[in-house]
């Protein structure tokens, strides 16, 4: 895997706005972002209405998701290039969700919406149709996604990476301090989890760092790369941001989303949690 | 999860009992600067949390009683600036 073969520019993705076989996809944490302007051409998925259950709290099921994109008028065969807001966190889980539903050919812009709106490049608020698809998924790879009871087995076993800000992973607060705090039940992070907050692998304008920085900074913060590796967060979008920077950019086997992440295992009874002593 | 989106800046403010809100302006001229992007950093300088201004150049956070940093990226300048937060509401104004 290597990163051009999953990153694309903003240069290169205004250059390409109409290549046909590309198609171009905004995922925002702000829903509304996509509606007061957006790359043209490109369609919206909304991950709240479009990418999750509306009565489980679970990922849309194969057949869901194989309607979802033949009425974007997303081919198998087309070159997904996502991005969105938030330093590419939900174009991340985005990016993720795809290649759980086996989608070949998925990329990033670099520094997403981000990126886009710093460097000036223009945005439209004309609607977007595309002619309807018929679109087949795999069935979910769960090579790729972990479940709340495979991280409770895997403590002092792999690699438990906490993404989220020093803060949280003290348990001092309970989510990232842009949302209001309504969270999980207990704070704190995972037994034996290391703390690598998803904003070290970022550039102050969302791009990613380089490969050398990145496996820089893994290195330091020791992550065992013999080690089969689990991310989480809060609910698993900015893990999706780590988990594409381990096993996309760094070509690192074996790494899970645990898209249950802290507001799961911060709420589920019994389970061992560790809080840092207050210095 | 149905909640996560961060909520409109510029919105309401509610304030819960002993928590801490960090919320202002960033302004370029004495005119606000929508599509800012202010980041909280923590005391050691650790990036929290960043949100884009709305159309008043409005942002919040909602934080915890400490001496955070906030950082302002944005086409019109960039700035940096330390607030001492304390329960309740702390307003500043972040001139790019």
């Amino acid at each position: 895997m290597a990163r051009n073969d999953v990153l694309v520019s903003a240069e290169w993705a205004e250059a390409n706005l109409a290549t046909p076989g590309l198609v171009f996809v905004e995922v925002d944490e702000d829903t509304t972002a996509y509606d007061t302007g957006h790359l043209e051409g490109a369609v919206k998925l909304d991950w709240k209405l479009d990418l999750q259950d509306p009565v489980r709290r679970d990922f849309v099921n194969k057949e869901q998701f194989e309607a979802l994109l033949s009425a974007k008028g997303i081919a198998n065969e087309d070159t997904v290039i996502l991005y969105g807001g938030n330093n590419n966190w939900f174009a991340a889980y985005a990016f993720w969700y795809f290649k759980l539903y086996g989608h070949q050919d998925v990329r990033l812009i670099d520094g997403g919406r981000k990126k886009w709106e710093l460097d000036g490049r223009p945005l439209t608020d004309a609607p977007v149709t595309r002619p309807a698809t018929t679109y087949t998924a795999t069935e979910q790879d769960l090579s790729l996604r972990a479940f709340r009871d495979e991280v409770v087995a895997s403590i002092g076993q792999k690699n438990l990476v906490d993404v989220r800000s020093p803060e949280e992973f003290a348990g001092k607060i309970l989510g990232p301090a842009h949302l209001p705090q309504e969270h999980s039940q207990r704070g704190g992070h995972v037994p034996g989890a290391i703390n690598i907050p998803w904003s070290k692998a970022a550039n102050d304008d969302g791009t990613f760092r380089s490969d050398e920085e990145l496996a820089e900074l893994y290195g330091a913060a020791g992550l065992d790369t013999d080690r089969p590796t689990i991310a989480y967060c809060r609910i698993g979008e900015r893990s999706s941001h780590t988990w594409f920077v381990l096993s996309q950019l760094l070509g690192q086997q074996d790494v899970k989303n645990y898209d249950g992440s802290w507001v799961e295992y911060g709420s589920l009874v019994g389970v061992p949690i560790e809080v840092p002593a207050t210095a | 999860m149905s909640t996560c989106g961060a909520p409109a800046q510029g919105g309401d403010v509610v304030v819960a009992p002993g928590a801490t809100v960090v919320d202002g302006v960033v302004v370029h001229e004495g005119a606000p600067v929508p599509g800012a992007y202010v980041r909280l950093h923590d005391g050691d300088g650790e990036f929290t949390a960043e949100v884009v201004t709305g159309p008043g150049g409005e942002f919040v956070f909602y934080a915890r009683p400490a001496r955070w940093e906030l950082r302002v990226l944005s086409r019109a300048g960039s700035t940096t600036q330390q607030v001492d937060a304390a329960v309740g509401r702390t307003s500043v104004t972040l001139a790019v």
